[in-house]
């Protein structure tokens, strides 16, 4: 990505585009967020198609552990912390946790999409919206790699969020 | 250079298959759907070992078959391309057919970021790539 300030700008006027354009009974049941989330989530899958290619041509003489493919699940969930969200936000996930059975939680403490919303609970009621659209890129991600799963997101206090990662077992 | 092209969908369906002599087209999507089971054998069989970007590329398939050898890759995100080459005229060296499976893998990638294509769906609609994919191909006067 070539200038951060311009995904963030642009992500900011598709959530108010898609408020704008939607109609009055779409907004009390959250079809908006489902529309945003959908979205994320066609881009999630060519965002992780287009870093396996990189992952190929940069790595082509460097036999290295970092290109190892994925042996399990966490394996994945740290490539998403770490490259992925690299690649999006230019910075790492603060911290994950997991249960082991399925569920992992992603903390990010300075949400880029958030930063410029607010430093405390001030909005915090509007940042469902801000963030459903990454909810749907990790859903995205994760499904091109063969895992299903559901993706929600809380905030407690700008900018610090917690993605909920829930792998569905078929 | 390549007689036939497949490129295989994780659930094993074809989203694209395309062989040069157009006759006897049958045999080919029968050679293709055979190798699906070798590349399957060797993607299990690797599942536990370190892997690395080499073996995305999984090689010759069959090593019985005097002409027609298959070659197969895999991405990560479960897509296969298989490969038919003819080899009774030129015997093609190991690394100029990953340069065509790389050539194949970016294109498919750049298929998947076009917002026109819905993921599972046939490429049928792509010219870019039909024309990646001809360039490829054997020249059949």
């Amino acid at each position: 990505m070539a200038d951060e300030a311009l995904f963030l700008l642009l992500h900011n006027e598709m959530v108010s585009g898609v408020y704008k354009s939607a109609e009055q009974g779409e907004v009390e049941n959250g079809r908006c967020i489902t529309k945003l989330e959908n979205m994320g989530f066609r881009v999630g899958q060519g965002l992780i198609e287009r870093k396996n290619t990189v992952l190929l041509l940069v790595d082509l003489f460097r036999f290295t552990k970092d290109t190892a493919r994925f042996k399990d699940e966490l394996d994945i969930m740290k490539f998403i912390c770490k490259d992925f969200w690299t690649t999006v936000f230019k910075k790492q996930i603060d911290n994950l946790r997991t249960n082991h059975q399925g569920i992992y939680v992603l903390q990010d403490n300075k949400f880029r999409l958030l930063t410029q919303m607010s430093a405390g609970k001030q909005y915090l009621e509007h940042a469902s919206k801000y963030l459903a659209f990454t909810c749907g890129l990790i859903r995205g991600g994760l499904s091109n790699l063969g895992i299903k799963s559901i993706v929600t997101a809380e905030v407690s206090s700008m900018p610090a969020c917690k993605f909920q990662v829930m792998i569905q077992k078929s | 250079m390549a007689v036939c092209v497949a490129v295989i969908a994780k659930e094993n369906y074809p989203l694209y298959i395309r062989s040069v002599p157009t006759e006897n087209e049958l045999k080919f999507h029968y050679m293709v759907h055979t190798s699906l089971d070798v590349v399957d054998e060797k993607i299990s069989a690797m599942g536990k070992a370190l892997v690395d970007q080499r073996e995305l590329y999984l090689g010759l398939l069959y090593p019985t078959e005097d002409y027609k050898k298959r070659y197969g890759y895999v991405t990560n995100s479960k897509v296969k391309f298989v490969m038919v080459v003819d080899s009774s005229n030129t015997a093609l060296r190991d690394n100029e057919i990953r340069s065509m499976f790389r050539k194949l893998h970016n294109s498919y990638t750049d298929v998947m970021c076009n917002p026109f294509y819905n993921p599972g769906d046939r490429i049928q609609s792509s010219r870019a790539f039909d024309s990646m994919v001809t360039s490829m191909m054997i020249q059949v006067c």
